[in-house]
């Protein structure tokens, strides 16, 4: 593996906009002319249920098609996972770790051993729920990522959603999801 | 060459294929709309609600029904197309052979997914594996671009007037299918333009040349005879095939042969693959060779027709060649594509150590460590420190 592959995992429930969100990391990857791929682990698709998926974005064109073993971003949308679910399996040395909490990481760190990871914390659903108006921490999450990996710059990120969701969706919810992923990008905390 | 720069789109296996419906535009879609159908066919549905495409959309309350509206429409002159999956293409099989038989080019994607029982829907080739005896052409795919460019290319090989055979392209369900990669697609003008008019053919429902189409044979009627010329249109479906792929490299820069050779040219060891994992085992190769060993990949392309002659050329000056399938022949030497491969060595009087793999069962994954254990097992073989097992050797399993 080249030091240009960048291997997500994404870890949420069903109905929280994981694989929507795998999918707009991935079109950003497009733009900047990088190769990507991305794919839930399938299974029976229940709203609620945990569930996990996969981005990979490489400056190389991408032939391996199994799951990450050894992610080196995880993002984490439902913070009660944690307890459930051992979130950092496979993590690759100093990999970032970002979860939708209104906690800090040090809050987090003092009920759960992360090992070496660099742990980050952002209020996704906070943010959502005052921005969009919905608990859909999945845009705020992209925002976060933007910011924790330096793989696209904010205005990119918010260039991609104008163009994508402006054919879809009112005004309002666009701007919201704008307003979204500016916040999360500037309030991810480390 | 006239090559397209084309914009990348994101896209999935499933939504290339239906990408690719949509610009060819056939006359008629019949299909099964229930699962376990994929969404090919659901977002063709979507492109003929918003009037995207001018086709006749027929949902069956089957896969068997599906097909048998797939043979009338073809018999009729239509240009017809459809999708299955899995179980799903178990139930069709039946008639499949009655669509071989008919000389119908349909062109149909398989999604390969796992047949029952126990109940299981992720990805293995056992589906098309079903119907290798049914008279179909069938093309595999890695990706979806692969998967792309073969339906586009399906239409000048299967109505070929030398070939006149149904076709099916096949791709790794769920890993391909729901997985969203990079696609380059033609414009709709390039792929009519590609595909061209069908070749006039008899047909029913023209009163002025009736012909008789699918009848009973009689007790001594020209079955045996009918089923010697779709084995001659399959022979000639061989050169059909790459004059195809030759044209389509003109337009795109895409290279497509029957088999899809990897360092191959001074391999030692060599591992014959379908479908996506095709692509961990390049990666594989490429650490290998980086340590002096000489490995290197064939990549299965064209199942039906089988083409012999360039598996033996392939494999000419290979010691140990390793044969992974990822559907079981139960209580037959091995798997399906290791039969085919180690048939084609001895028909053409070579006898390189050979081992078969069988991998992926029921969408058990296949992680890059399993495809480098298959290659150091070819390796100590190869070195004389193993003997070749005679006996399947099974990739990745729990338990045993």
């Amino acid at each position: 593996m080249t030091s240009q592959l960048t291997e997500v995992r994404w870890h949420a429930r069903g109905g929280q906009g994981a694989v929507t969100a795998a999918k707009m990391v991935a079109e950003l990857a497009v733009e900047r002319g990088k190769h990507f791929q991305a794919f839930p682990e399938y299974g029976p698709e229940r709203s609620g249920a945990p569930i996990v998926a996969f981005t990979r974005i490489s400056d190389e064109p991408i032939q391996t098609y199994s799951p990450v073993e050894h992610p080196n971003v995880i993002l984490v949308l439902d913070p009660t996972l944690i307890s459930s679910i051992d979130v950092v399996e496979g993590a690759s040395e100093q990999a970032v770790v970002i979860v939708n909490t209104e906690q800090t990481p040090d809050d987090i760190k003092k009920d759960h051993d992360f090992g070496n990871v660099r742990l980050m914390t952002v209020a996704a659903s906070k943010i959502a729920s005052e921005t969009i108006g919905r608990n859909l921490p999945n845009t705020p999450m992209v925002g976060a990522v933007a910011k924790a990996t330096g793989l696209f710059g904010l205005e990119e990120v918010q260039d991609h959603m104008r163009q994508s969701f402006g054919k879809k969706f009112s005004e309002k919810v666009v701007n919201g999801n704008l307003e979204a992923v500016r916040r999360a990008f500037e309030e991810v905390k480390e | 060459m006239a090559q397209t720069e084309a914009k990348t789109l994101a896209i999935t296996g499933n939504g290339a294929v239906s990408l690719a419906m949509k610009q060819v535009d056939p006359d008629v879609v019949a299909a099964y709309p229930i699962t376990p159908q994929t969404d090919v066919v659901q977002n063709f549905s979507q492109y003929v609600a918003n009037g995207d495409v001018k086709a006749e959309f027929v949902t069956a309350e089957s896969e068997h029904s599906a097909m048998s509206a797939c043979i009338g429409s073809a018999a009729a002159g239509a240009r017809t197309m459809t999708a299955t999956s899995s179980a799903g293409y178990a139930l069709m099989v039946e008639v499949c052979f009655v669509a071989a038989s008919m000389r119908l080019p349909i062109i149909m994607t398989t999604v390969n997914r796992a047949l029952s029982g126990p109940i299981n829907i992720h990805c293995d080739h056992s589906d098309s594996m079903l119907g290798r005896d049914s008279g179909w052409l069938q093309i595999y795919n890695e990706d979806a671009q692969e998967a792309y460019d073969a339906t586009v290319m399906s239409f000048p090989i299967a109505e070929h007037k030398d070939v006149r055979l149904p076709l099916m392209n096949m791709y790794d369900g769920f890993i391909i299918s729901g997985a969203i990669g990079p696609l380059k697609p033609l414009s709709a003008e390039q792929v009519q333009e590609f595909i061209g008019q069908a070749p006039d053919y008899p047909r029913l429902l023209d009163a002025k040349n009736p012909v008789t189409m699918g009848p009973f044979d009689g007790l001594h009627g020209w079955y045996f005879e009918q089923k010697i010329a779709q084995n001659i249109a399959m022979d000639n479906a061989l050169d059909v095939i790459q004059d195809t792929y030759d044209r389509f490299y003109e337009l795109t820069g895409r290279r497509y042969e029957h088999l899809m050779k990897y360092r191959m040219d001074d391999a030692e060891i060599a591992v014959v693959v379908a479908n996506s994992a095709a692509g961990n085992a390049r990666a594989i190769v490429d650490k290998l060779r980086n340590e002096g060993i000489k490995a290197g990949v064939i990549k299965l392309r064209t199942f039906r027709p089988f083409p012999v002659k360039q598996y033996a050329e392939a494999l000419a000056d290979v010691k140990v060649v390793g044969v992974m399938d990822r559907a079981d022949s139960f209580g037959a030497p091995g798997g399906p594509l290791y039969m085919e491969v180690l048939t084609s060595l001895y028909q053409e009087g070579q006898c390189a150590k050979a081992v078969n793999f069988i991998y992926g069962l029921g969408g058990r994954d296949v992680f890059p460590q399993n495809i480098e254990d298959v290659y150091r097992r070819l390796d100590a073989i190869a070195k004389g420190e193993q003997d070749a097992p005679r006996e399947r050797v099974y990739v990745n399993t729990k338990g045993m």
